[in-house]
């Protein structure tokens, strides 16, 4: 049938990162983290991690500083508009080599 | 005697449902109402769960089946409207969910009365679709639903006319407790819901299959969909070894997806579908006093449509009189597309004639039928050719 039979007759799969596919290459934007304004980067010490909370991706890692998976990130924003030391920008992906 | 509410009630409690979710709509209320007393009294282990409206009750249902319980659901008209996407949702997620359907009429206007245009306008979702002419088919539909809905991994629809079955007493053998037990084995579902080995059910698909994070190149949404529609092509033999599994049991005959009143030799067919299929052979009686050779085809099974058995039941007849109590609006009758389209290929395949009738729970009385063959007939031996367009009988 032009897949090989994964054995399903409904849709299913197990949890698994990169279930969706290389989510990364639908960005027309990234997330830039100022280490210099980011809260727990400046501190040395875990702590806010907001940009974590609300991910809905799931790709950022509670890391100090905190770290983006451009692998999957979609560049949708919500982490810069919800970072309250602004130290996110969203910027053109156009300006990063591939 | 049973009305076919309590008919359909009484099965699924036979059936040992475990989940019942439903909202009420006349005619379907009561159904319901004897369930949820069931569960009350003891007299039915399930969990009847309330629900604000039809769209929530399938979702429910949906949920139910997913984690492995026997479900149950009823609705009618706009309540079967309500939950639309939710009968193609369980279609495309294989779930052995029974709904029975109390035929009535959809607004606007409003009308709370009998014809089919509810479960007709369901066809294409993907569910098993059987219409029972009678309070024991009913019963015997529902309890054999479960069997094929659970052996195929497909939702199926008993369909029943409003009023005229539902609010009608007729005698209705109900089958034991026991041999009910002995019928139908427990349901094993294809789905499991496991906190230990957590999967995700009809995540997204693309336009093309995609490789998921083991590697795994798996289905994409055509190849489920064929799938869906691979399973409903074959079911019709699991229907048809199930109705003979039930004989066996219950003594009563149901392997064939379609009742046939002496259409071997007939010359004219009369196709109806549900209570009219009764009324038809009363029509068919009358005409034969006269000398004309008429059988009736009841159709059983709408969905998949036995389009072979079809062409092999009235195929060498001379005339086909479809009677819709539905109509595909801006074409015909969804019966009489169905009849045309199972005898495409048949050389010299007979004239089919399609009357529209019974709308809204207007009575369709056998002495129309038999009028309405008889001037067929006559326009037939005129040459008068056809409009193209369905004839409507609406008289009062």
């Amino acid at each position: 049938m032009g897949t090989s039979d994964c054995g399903h007759i409904c849709g299913e799969s197990s949890p698994g990162v990169g279930e969706a596919g290389r989510t990364g290459e639908w960005r027309t934007s990234r997330p830039v983290v100022d280490n210099r304004k980011c809260t727990p980067a400046r501190k040395g010490v875990p702590m806010c991690f907001l940009c974590w909370l609300y991910c809905p991706e799931a790709v950022i890692a509670k890391t100090v500083p905190p770290r983006v998976d451009m692998e999957y990130c979609k560049g949708c924003g919500i982490c810069a508009e919800v970072c309250p030391s602004h130290a996110i920008d969203m910027v053109e992906e156009a300006g990063f080599v591939p | 005697m049973l009305d076919g509410n309590a008919a359909a009630a009484e099965a699924a409690k036979l059936c040992r449902v475990q989940v019942i979710a439903a909202y009420p709509i006349t005619p379907q209320s009561p159904v319901t109402e004897i369930l949820s007393e069931f569960v009350e009294k003891g007299d039915l282990n399930a969990e009847y769960v309330t629900v604000e409206s039809e769209h929530s009750a399938l979702a429910v249902c949906c949920s139910a089946s997913m984690v492995g319980a026997r479900t149950f659901t009823a609705s009618s008209s706009h309540g079967l409207a309500y939950m639309h996407e939710m009968l193609h949702w369980v279609a495309g997620t294989r779930l052995p969910v029974v709904l029975a359907c109390v035929n009535r009429a959809i607004g606007a206007p409003w009308n709370v009365l009998n014809d089919q245009q509810d479960s007709i306008s369901q066809r294409d979702t993907g569910w098993i679709q059987i219409y029972a002419r009678n309070n024991q088919e009913i019963l015997d539909s529902v309890v054999q639903a479960y069997k094929i809905a659970e052996m195929v991994y497909l939702p199926v629809m008993v369909c029943y006319d409003g009023y005229v079955l539902s609010h009608t007493e007729m005698p209705v053998d109900t089958p034991s407790q026991a041999v009910v037990d002995r019928f139908l084995p427990p349901y094993k579902p294809h789905t499991v819901l496991d906190p230990g080995n957590p999967k995700n059910y009809n995540l997204v698909t693309l336009a093309n299959p995609r490789v998921n994070a083991e590697g795994v190149l798996c289905h994409g949404y055509m190849e489920l969909r064929y799938l869906l529609q691979e399973a409903l092509q074959n079911s019709a033999q699991a229907i048809a070894s199930v109705g003979a599994e039930f004989r066996e049991l219950f003594g009563r005959d149901y392997t064939g997806l379609l009742w046939q009143d002496r259409l071997g030799e007939a010359e004219v067919a009369i196709v109806a579908m549900g209570s009219l299929a009764m009324e038809a052979r009363v029509a068919a009686d009358s005409l034969r006093r006269s000398g004309l050779k008429v059988g009736v085809l009841g159709l059983r099974v709408f969905r998949p449509f036995p389009k072979s058995e079809v062409a092999q039941a009235v195929g060498h007849c001379r005339l086909v009189m479809v009677f819709d109590r539905d109509i595909s609006y801006g074409s015909e009758g969804a019966i009489s597309l169905e009849i045309k389209s199972a005898l495409y290929r048949r050389r010299a395949a007979p004239v089919v004639r399609n009357f529209i009738v019974g709308l809204g729970g207007r009575d369709v009385k056998a002495r129309e039928m038999t009028e309405a063959v008889t001037k067929s007939l006559a326009s037939l031996k005129k040459g008068t050719p056809d409009s193209g367009h369905p004839e409507w009988i609406c008289e009062i």
